[in-house]
């Protein structure tokens, strides 16, 4: 049984990842040979990126194709199971052989798990980011050229690189504020605070949704997801959508004047108490320990 | 420009999710409805598309007879009609909603000249309805996308990526799926809603497939079993909290 994998490069952590998944999709359902990893070697086009993978599979017939549930990743193979007219289980977690087989994958973002049945010809899958480590040893992915498609787009120019600075993406402390800051005035003290420790400002949808800072510093499912040593929320209730976005941190302090708050299951060190009189606090504290 | 915009409707899941006994749904006795956040985002961009270029947005749901109320909801913040392609409430899986929205869209006398959706639904998150509708229309597709400028024909559309925004020019008519940020969605107004009422709604019952992808059931994932220590109440808990700041290595 042949297994092919989609990467994004020889060293792409999530692609590693999805390596990782499909050795152990292959061990589970077969004679665990070694599966086959490519990638794609052209200017970035998704509907001709989902052709060279359907291409592929009309000339080496394999059984599954696995791919990083990246960006990328999940819009290229969207593409082939289009193409193809096949099944796509997009961000998938778990895979148990079977006729047809069964895959678990993240719903509500990773707030939920689903159990599917994969009826396919071709298994095409996606892997969730974080649900395999990566595992030596690592391969030299084969470069497939790039097919074409007649409804093929290509980037024409890149626009608004970030403008430097922390960004969430790559902060080591996130300082998130939610509903409980009260305005946009209010997020002062959350700037304070994160410039304080070098680190990025992020907030909730209901701080995106009331105007009170931009969408790109939102934290959450529809957000940015962030993976910070540590993420401090403050006046974040802990709904799902927000966590989607954070359950990648390290560690988490939570700041809330309600103690029955649902962030509190989620936090590892928690302040019970208004923010506006907490954070200042904190700050001054932070300026005492550095002799300033 | 006629514009589609299709929708999905989901709960309002708040601060912990619960299941129903059968496993099959998130139970939702004490919760509302709502659209996926990209695709409300997705019906203000074609509103306002509409409001700059003239001519009508089209709101689309697969969904059961409920979700009428999403709809009118969309309608109210300036959608001009509804197609309601009325579910059995069992799960549809993606190729199954694809060819039903294709199907709809094809019907439709007038053919749209863009086709919004959001990029995943908060829910299920499949990530690839918009792809499948594009191929069977044979249109061409962008996702991700942030900012949508249209003249002279063209979509010239603004997908997010590490480090920037690469640009797509896609000829009309073209599919494209957004994502939250790309505008803020205006709240309906009280006459924004009693209009929304009057607005046409046209509903069809199409037939479910079987499923390729066939839903068995839903899990909540293991629980990392956290226990908070709290430091402290109030203002007095700051030097404990500095400790820890210094304890991590981020003072």
């Amino acid at each position: 049984m042949s297994v092919l994998v989609l990467m994004e490069g020889a060293d792409d952590e999530l692609s590693l990842q999805a390596l990782t998944f499909a050795r152990e999709l292959a061990q589970a359902s077969g004679d665990g040979a070694e599966p086959s990893a490519f990638t794609i070697d052209g200017p970035y086009a998704p509907a001709a990126f989902g052709q060279t993978v359907a291409d592929l599979i009309g000339a080496r017939a394999p059984r599954a194709v696995i791919a990083p549930g990246s960006e990328r990743g999940n819009e290229v193979m969207a593409h082939a199971a289009a193409i193809l007219d096949e099944p796509l289980s997009a961000n998938t977690t778990a895979f148990e052989p079977g006729d047809p087989p069964t895959v678990t994958r993240v719903r509500w973002g990773g707030s939920l798990l689903e159990q599917a049945l994969l009826r396919a010809r071709t298994l095409l899958i996606t892997v969730a980011p974080h649900a395999v480590a990566a595992q030596a040893p690592g391969v030299m992915p084969e470069a497939v050229p790039a097919s074409g498609h007649a409804l093929a787009l290509a980037p024409t120019e890149r626009v608004g690189a970030s403008s430097g600075g922390v960004t969430l993406e790559e902060a080591s402390v996130v300082v998130s504020g939610g509903r409980g800051v009260g305005s946009a005035e209010g997020f002062a003290i959350i700037e304070e605070l994160a410039g304080l420790l070098h680190g990025a400002v992020g907030c909730s949808r209901a701080v995106t949704s009331a105007g009170w800072r931009p969408h790109t510093d939102q934290v959450g499912q529809t957000g940015t997801k962030v993976a910070p040593e540590l993420y401090i929320a403050c006046g974040i209730s802990g709904a799902t959508q927000h966590m989607a976005g954070c359950k990648g941190a390290k560690k988490l302090l939570a700041i809330n004047a309600d103690g029955e708050a649902s962030i509190f299951a989620h936090a590892d060190y928690g302040v019970v108490g208004d923010l506006h009189a907490v954070l200042p606090g904190i700050a001054a504290e932070i300026r005492k320990a550095r002799g300033a | 420009m006629h514009v589609y915009a299709c929708v999905k409707r989901v709960p309002m899941t708040g601060g912990q999710i619960t299941l129903t006994d059968d496993q099959r749904a998130i139970s939702t006795r004490h919760l509302g409805f709502t659209v996926s956040p990209h695709e409300e985002c997705a019906v203000e961009e074609a509103v306002q598309i509409v409001e700059r270029e003239g001519g009508s947005v089209t709101v689309l749901t697969l969904g059961p007879a409920e979700s009428e109320e999403q709809l009118r909801d969309m309608m109210a913040i300036g959608a001009d009609q509804a197609v309601h392609l009325v579910s059995d409430g069992e799960e549809w899986d993606p190729q199954a909603t694809a060819a039903a929205i294709v199907a709809a869209i094809r019907s439709d006398p007038q053919p749209p000249d863009l086709i919004l959706f959001g990029n995943e639904s908060a829910d299920a998150g499949n990530y690839q309805v918009a792809v499948r509708v594009a191929h069977q229309l044979g249109l061409p597709c962008v996702t991700g996308v942030k900012a949508i400028n249209i003249s002279g024909g063209r979509a010239r559309c603004e997908q997010e990526v590490p480090g920037g925004r690469d640009v797509y020019d896609a000829p009309l008519p073209a599919v494209v799926a957004v994502k939250e940020g790309i505008n803020l969605p205006r709240y309906p107004s009280v006459p924004g809603r009693l209009r929304a009422k009057r607005k046409p709604l046209a509903a069809s019952q199409p037939q479910r497939p079987p499923a390729r992808l066939e839903m068995l059931r839903l899990e909540l994932p293991p629980e990392a079993g956290k226990q908070v220590r709290i430091l402290g109440q109030g203002p007095d808990a700051a030097p404990a909290v500095v400790e820890i700041l210094s304890e991590l290595g981020v003072l």
